[in-house]
């Protein structure tokens, strides 16, 4: 394996759109999710505890899954050359088991910094859309703003920024 | 959201006192871990080579790093440790405004996070909190309500930077609720 990087600054461009992922939602994938960012949460991995006290239709994706989530989406298109510098999202209804997540973005802004960084400004859309025969119209869970260092060339390295000299 | 200064007046004397002071200033007692790691990326089937190939962890980022959305999980206390009084949570502040205004249910409707310095395994993480504004009374399908926004600072143990996050909450009372 190497450290190839599949998207360089110059090669994008605004209105660019990224490649769509959808992923399946089990329960494991809510509670894996929470373990793995070690949120106790009941309302993340107890059924009762969330329709009960919460009054939502399940256990739901915790915060930091989500944010995880994006990370994935977004370096599955820009690779490991590729660094995060700033990513900021609303969620606007919950992700319950039984729904199909769907990931899609679209290149919004291209910029280099006072310091020669490029960086691609990406709008991700999370919809959810039910397949376990609750309402199955798409719903729009969470938009999210990305701001993405992309290396210049092959030799380009984003992550060799410290200091001033990474401004995210 | 509305800013807090249009409602600075009906704010509780300590709510006032908490807008824009550093609280609950933490060291992490367990440091960042590889293992732990993984299963982020397992959570979200997240195959960047940086993450899983040494060579390529060396010849990007000078060793392994870990993914940088993990980064509030490195000062998420343990469920329980000897000593521990009720539930140990993250963002405490969050939970204090729940108490202080009577709201016991709240979700997370906003984050930001903005990545400086990677978190590697071995690094020992510090953070602090600051609420930076509460709303006035809101009503969501979820119930009635306020917002606040809470933002934290990440630190490894040389005192670099390693993060900045910025949580907005909802603390609410169902609707129909007490």
């Amino acid at each position: 394996m190497s450290a190839s990087a599949p998207v360089l600054f110059d090669s994008v461009a605004i209105g660019d759109a990224l490649p769509e992922l959808s992923v399946e939602v089990t329960p494991t994938t809510v509670v894996l999710g929470a373990l793995a960012s070690r949120d106790w949460r009941p309302m993340h991995h107890d059924f009762k505890f969330a329709t009960e006290r919460n009054g939502v239709a399940d256990i739901f994706l915790n915060t930091p899954n989500q944010a995880a989530w994006f990370e994935r989406y977004v370096s599955d298109w820009a690779g490991p050359r590729a660094r995060l510098g700033r990513m900021t999202f609303r969620m606007k209804t919950s992700i319950f088991p039984g729904d199909r997540m769907d990931f899609a973005a679209t290149v919004t802004g291209v910029d280099a910094d006072d310091v020669g960084q490029g960086w691609a400004t990406l709008e991700v859309t999370l919809t959810a859309t039910a397949t376990d025969g609750r309402d199955p119209a798409p719903r729009l869970a969470s938009t999210c703003t990305v701001r993405v260092a992309l290396p210049a060339d092959a030799a380009d390295n984003p992550w060799s920024r410290r200091g001033d000299q990474w401004v995210p | 959201m509305n800013d807090t200064t249009e409602y600075v007046d009906e704010l509780p004397e300590r709510v006032l006192s908490m807008i824009g002071t550093p609280m609950y200033e933490q060291t992490a007692t367990f440091p960042a871990e590889r293992s732990y790691g993984y299963n982020t990326l397992a959570a979200t089937q997240n195959a960047n080579p940086l993450f899983w190939d040494d060579d390529v962890a060396a010849e990007l980022t000078d060793g392994v790093v870990l993914a940088p959305t993990t980064l509030s999980l490195w000062m998420r206390p343990h469920h329980w440790e000897p000593g521990a009084v009720g539930e140990q949570v993250a963002l405490k502040v969050h939970f204090d405004l729940k108490e202080i205004f009577g709201l016991p249910e709240a979700v997370m409707t906003d984050n930001t996070i903005i990545f400086f310095d990677p978190v590697r395994p071995g690094d020992v993480i510090s953070n602090r909190q600051v609420l930076t504004s509460v709303s006035g009374p809101k009503t969501t399908k979820l119930g009635s309500g306020r917002f606040w926004v809470i933002d934290v600072e990440f630190h490894n143990q040389h005192h670099d930077l390693v993060g900045v996050e910025s949580y907005t909450g909802f603390g609410y009372v169902r609707s129909g609720g007490s």
